[in-house]
């Protein structure tokens, strides 16, 4: 089993909180200043088909990401 | 910060009169406009869009260096108000720097309606600079905001204005303090909703992004939106085009009557036919930004690239290649423009390649000429639909063999903004710059191209024009062991050529070639010259061979590699011959 669930793992309508992003500075800046940061709450909204991107709350923005990239963001269990 | 309506609240202060211009030391080009409030003469410029001073993208150096190198007597924060929670950072950070700065949280509208209540005076007091709600769009709060920033001014007279010395050592320095100040400012001064934000944008989604209807939906939607397009444009640009040819025939025929023939000749049919047929165009081409100006600031567009994002994943590309591909079914150049917002290359370059086969406006007009003359009514539709397929699966194909040759793997995070109902006039204005801007660009090809098509016509002297002895045509004739067996004929040999400075002078070059000025006698003379599967292999040459040398020169400058360019161009003319050989000698061979 893995130690911490991850972003992509949450299943729509679920709700947990930012951990860690394991991310490249780049991806993790992008993350950061749309307020994907740890300590925010995340909400999955919808996940796209086809193994589709990610559509998700954090606080008043709304945010698509691709599972990729939600994979490296780690939550709080 | 970007998506906040910052572009508006420009064009809401300084009225339309901005230009762009190079900035000392930045290589982008920055928006700057002059304007008067109350007498007072200022100086403009539109930095980018940027969420952090810190941050590593492109953007974000460039209003690095602009404060660093330029001595601003007064900065412009724009935030999005119901976004506070992650955008007052930016404020915090120019309030580090000590810039004199005014706070404006613009779409306070938005605000109100999703529940996030603002304390602006506490906001005030803890960024000791004024912040102001308002609403660019509704234009609400913009005099306000014009008298802070002359108060603002009249207050910082006394010290001279100075560029930003040890910029990023002054916010590193605060930087590890910045998300815990920025938290306690937030629940200081912002109250944030505890239900869902939006209800309307909520409902919507649950429809627009459902896993089975929200492709379907936004298919019918782009047919409903091309359809409405040509059933609303067609007819103007018909009414149009009569009406400049009356005009030719009442007033300049008589009025260059002195003249000699050939200067006459050139003026009324080159020149006038030539500019004709683009202003004809133009209420089409400016429909059609209406409509993708709605798509797009209603907030669907970045659904697009929700919805497709898996698919394009798949052909090495993403949900922005998408929509940008969507963008070039108007017009390629600003499409190609567009991939700058990608930053890795492969991505980039990828995504520039499969844009030229996007069916752009000019290449439809061609389309729906042919599609008249040479199909009836009914069969006409099914042509110009079977060519937008074709558009699609040549991108399609092209991205799928390229993308190993182009690989990327930039990471997709895109803000999925609410639904917003964007105002008439707001569109008007954006659909009629863009028509301004396509009229003045396309305006030096076109006389370039009707000069060179003329001339190449009636040379050498004494020639008759566009017959077998002319330049162009022992140019078609040499042509013809290439062009023969896809069924392209000396003349229409001469049109592709023309075709090859910009679609918009086919129809008038093909006028030229057969010395027929009236659409409908034009379209005669043609089908009694050109068989139906010659016309379909020009149509589907037309569509898939280089879009036109303004599109060429943005791959240029763009990807900044000739090589990249020669690629371009090479492919899509190989692409265009293999596939009109395809359908040329197949409908001949089962006829």
């Amino acid at each position: 089993m893995r130690a911490t669930p991850r972003l992509v793992d949450l299943p729509p309508g679920a709700t947990a909180t930012v951990q860690e992003l394991a991310a490249d500075p780049g991806l993790r800046q992008r993350l950061e200043a749309l307020g994907l940061r740890p300590g925010q709450n995340v909400q999955v909204l919808r996940r796209g088909w086809w193994a589709g991107p990610l559509h998700v709350r954090v606080g008043m923005t709304e945010l698509m990401l691709r599972r990729r990239d939600a994979a490296r963001v780690s939550l709080a269990a | 910060m970007p998506n906040t309506g910052k572009s508006t609240l420009f064009n809401r202060l300084t009225g339309h009169h901005a230009q762009i211009g190079n900035w000392p030391g930045l290589t982008v080009e920055l928006l700057q406009a002059d304007l008067t409030i109350h007498e007072r003469a200022l100086h403009l410029i539109d930095l980018p869009g940027i969420y952090d001073l810190r941050g590593h993208s492109e953007d974000e150096a460039v209003v690095r260096r602009f404060l660093e190198g330029s001595a601003v007597d007064l900065v412009l924060v724009v935030l999005n108000a119901s976004q506070l929670d992650r955008q007052l950072r930016l404020a915090l950070q120019v309030q580090q720097l000590g810039l004199p700065a005014v706070v404006v949280l613009n779409m306070a509208d938005e605000a109100t309606r999703f529940g996030v209540s603002i304390n602006a005076e506490a906001l005030s007091s803890s960024l000791e600079r004024p912040v102001l709600p308002l609403s660019a769009k509704y234009r609400q709060g913009i005099e306000a905001l014009q008298n802070a920033i002359l108060a603002e001014l009249d207050r910082n007279a006394a010290q001279p204005a100075e560029a930003v010395t040890q910029l990023e050592e002054q916010l590193a320095a605060v930087d590890a303090g910045l998300d815990g100040a920025m938290a306690a400012l937030v629940a200081r001064s912002v109250h944030l909703p505890d239900t869902w934000r939006d209800r309307r944008t909520r409902q919507l989604d649950a429809l627009l992004l459902h896993p089975l209807l929200g492709l379907p939906l936004f298919f019918l939607a782009m047919a409903l939106m091309f359809q409405a397009i040509y059933a609303i444009g067609v007819p103007l640009q018909e009414g149009l085009a009569s009406l400049l040819d009356q005009f030719s025939q009442a007033v300049l025929t008589p009025l260059l009557a002195p003249l000699p023939a050939w200067i006459s000749g050139f003026l009324l049919e080159g020149l006038y036919q030539g500019l004709g047929t683009v202003m004809a165009f133009l209420p089409v081409i400016g429909l059609f930004f209406l409509a993708m100006g709605v798509v797009e600031d209603s907030g669907y567009l970045s659904r697009a690239a929700y919805l497709m994002d898996a698919f394009m994943e798949r052909l090495g590309l993403d949900g922005r290649s998408f929509v940008l591909s969507l963008m070039g079914f108007g017009c390629n150049v600003p499409a190609i423009l567009g991939t700058r917002v990608m930053r890795d290359r492969g991505l980039r370059l990828l995504s520039m390649l499969i844009i030229p086969f996007s069916l752009c406006s000019a290449r439809l007009n061609v389309f729906l000429f042919m599609a008249a003359v040479f199909f009836p009514a009914r069969l006409g539709g099914l042509v110009i639909f079977g060519l937008y397929l074709m558009s699609f699966l040549a991108a399609l194909l092209t991205a799928l063999l390229f993308r190993g040759r182009f690989p990327s793997n930039e990471p997709l995070v895109l803000e999925l903004p609410p639904y917003r109902l964007p105002t008439a006039g707001q569109m008007f204005s954006r659909a009629w710059s863009e028509v301004k801007h396509f009229w003045l660009w396309s305006r030096r090809f076109i006389i370039l191209g009707v000069v060179a098509v003329w001339l190449l016509n009636n040379l050498p002297a004494g020639v008759e024009p566009a017959s077998s002895a002319s330049l162009a045509g022992r140019l078609g004739t040499l042509m013809q062991p290439l062009l023969e067996p896809i069924g392209i004929n000396p003349k229409l040999t001469v049109a592709l050529l023309f075709g090859f400075i910009a679609k918009e002078i086919v129809l008038g070059g093909l006028a030229v070639i057969y010395g027929q000025a009236d659409p409908t006698v034009l379209g005669q003379a043609m089908a009694a010259d050109v068989r139906w599967p010659q016309a379909l292999s020009f149509m589907v040459f037309t569509l898939l061979y280089t879009p036109c040398l303004s599109t060429v020169a943005v791959i240029r400058s763009e990807s900044k590699r000739l090589g990249f360019t020669l690629l371009s161009v090479g492919w899509s003319l190989l692409l265009a011959w293999l596939v009109s050989f395809a359908v040329y000698q197949g409908i001949t061979r089962l006829a």
